[in-house]
């Protein structure tokens, strides 16, 4: 939860109220929730991923961080099932990412929906109900359930945007938007949630309350996130991975000199950028608190 | 107007206008949220070389044109799908080809002596009867398709990334779309010809967008815009002995420039 001090037009101010009941527990005990081992991919001729390999337990709340271009959300959709490695094996809550997809929220950059549509804030979410499998397998009727649409404003209370709900999406700020495709991506009471850039065209204090969300939505999901925002990405991780073609893990969320050098290549002392190597370093190390812009 | 509704005619043209504001209203809907205006106008000019193939080949023109044009639709959609930075570059290679394959059809056709312009401008005044049932079954098939897949095509259209990672289909419901497209494309060329087609496509859901916040709510206040500027225009073209296509679109720019004007102010008071 953000400081009492901390006020903005995202949350306004008031304790998140993030707190994923029991439809949430499920699966958070046995094995890893994400098993990738020996991947790579290509696109054409181009390979973006070569020899990943990632581990993620569950109620682990992990940053993979890296530069653009660097093959973080091919990773993403290789998790998601979307993409087929050319090489390697991907396991999702034990199964093949295909078979799971109900069981994973995926949140996209919200800026990559469309800018103006004519959708209100609780259609939105309730585009996050689950659907079967096949182009015949939609449920037919277009509207939906009392139960259905009471579910979306419950989702939407976790998200402090309840109050909004009868809004159009397309009039609410970035951080708002962000928080309904969270609450999209949580109707469907997943085991795992997966964000890709999810700060990006957010202020900063868009970011924080942001942040605060999820870091109340990581006590009983597990969380995958994909950043480019290092400095954001190292508030309230428990674990980080960075992934420039190549990917390290770390089970703390240290930044290692090796990691730092995947990222950024390697630099001597008299280089500027340097300096801010070393700063991305000491933020990890101290966990980022107070630092996120 | 009982003098008007005596004439089958003008009958006829009242159920055209009806049945093509219906599957303009939800189509041009999806056309319009998907921005896919440019990828329907190469579509309506494509259509002219099934009306070109029809007449060469001594065919009826409508089911001739809608099996030219949903071909043509479904090699726009294999060709731009996921290629969003050339779409409009292969839009624009079947838009000038699909022109050009009618115009030498109808040169070569012996005996021809079609009016061109009916084609190009419309002619919702000389609407067959026969037509207007296949119109009706067109439309039907468009609603039932919608219908059947709105949740689907409403998730498509907002965030199609999103929707793929849900499992939706979203390479066969894009070509599904475009297909609807080339539908209606061919209805409303009855009404307002290949030229014109793409106005009453784009203003009507343009104007619904202004005052709705859900995605039925706009086919629905779009069919009704439409209805609305086809009954219009049919009325000023038949009172000032005007081309009818070309009046209703009048109408419908009118009206859209009077219901933006007017949402404009309610936002600024």
């Amino acid at each position: 939860m953000h400081s009492p001090d901390h006020t903005c037009s995202t949350c306004a101010g008031h304790e998140h109220t993030a707190v994923p009941g029991p439809r949430f527990h499920r699966l958070l005990a046995g094995g890893p929730v994400i098993e990738v081992s020996g991947v790579s991919f290509a696109y054409a001729d181009r390979e973006v991923l070569t020899d990943v390999t990632l581990s993620v337990d569950a109620g682990d709340f992990l940053a993979v961080i890296g530069p653009n271009g660097g093959g973080k959300t091919t990773l993403v959709k290789i998790i998601l099932g979307l993409l087929r490695p050319a090489r390697g094996t991907v396991r999702v809550l034990g199964a093949d990412p295909a078979d799971v997809r109900p069981a994973v929220g995926y949140v996209p950059q919200h800026a990559l929906v469309q800018p103006s549509f004519p959708v209100t804030v609780r259609d939105v979410v309730l585009l996050g109900l689950r659907r079967g499998k096949g182009f015949f397998s939609t449920r037919r009727w277009p509207g939906y359930s009392a139960q259905e649409k009471r579910k979306a404003l419950d989702t939407l209370e976790m998200v402090d945007m309840a109050d909004l709900a009868g809004r159009r999406f397309d009039a609410l700020s970035g951080g708002q938007k962000q928080r309904v495709l969270v609450a999209r991506a949580l109707i469907s009471d997943p085991a795992l949630l997966l964000f890709d850039e999810p700060t990006s065209n957010i202020d900063p204090q868009g970011k924080v309350c942001l942040f605060d969300l999820l870091s109340a939505l990581s006590s009983s999901i597990t969380i995958v996130m994909v950043s480019h925002d290092l400095i954001s990405a190292s508030t309230r991780i428990t674990s980080v991975a960075v992934v420039n073609n190549r990917l390290i893990q770390n089970r703390g969320r240290e930044l290692t000199p090796t990691m730092l050098q995947l990222i950024y290549g390697t630099h001597d002392a008299t280089c500027p950028l340097d300096e801010y190597i070393r700063g991305m370093s000491s933020i990890f190390t101290a966990g980022g608190r107070g630092s996120a812009k | 107007m009982m003098d008007i509704l005596g004439m089958e005619f003008m009958r006829n043209a009242l159920l055209a206008g009806l049945l093509a504001s219906l599957a303009c209203g939800v189509i041009g809907t999806l056309v319009v949220v998907n921005r896919q205006v440019f990828m329907a106008g190469g579509v309506a000019h494509t259509a002219y070389g099934g009306v070109g193939l029809a007449f060469f080949l001594g065919l009826p023109v409508l089911p001739c044109a809608v099996a030219f044009t949903v071909l043509a639709a479904l090699a726009m959609a294999m060709a731009s799908f996921g290629r969003a930075e050339r779409s409009d570059s292969v839009v624009g290679i079947m838009w000038a080809a699909g022109m050009a394959i009618g115009i030498i059809l109808m040169d070569i056709t012996p005996g021809y002596n079609v009016d061109l312009m009916s084609y190009l401008f419309g002619s919702i005044l000389a609407v067959p009867r026969g037509d207007i049932v296949f119109m009706a079954v067109l439309n039907a098939f468009i609603l039932a398709v919608v219908f059947f897949w709105y949740k689907d095509f409403l998730a498509l259209s907002f965030d199609m990334e999103f929707a793929r990672s849900m499992g939706v289909p979203v390479r066969l419901l894009y070509a599904l779309m475009q297909v609807l497209t080339a539908v209606t494309v061919i209805m409303v060329i009855q009404v307002a010809g290949l030229i014109l087609v793409i106005a009453l496509l784009t203003i009507p859901p343009m104007l619904a967008e202004l005052f709705t916040n859900s995605l039925w709510k706009m086919m629905a206040l779009a069919t009704l815009a439409s209805l609305v500027f086809c009954l219009a225009g049919l009325a000023v073209s038949y009172h000032f002995d005007i081309t009818s296509g070309a009046s209703i679109i009048a109408m419908a720019t009118g009206g859209y420039l009077l219901a933006w004007g007017a949402h404009s102010l309610r936002r600024l008071g």
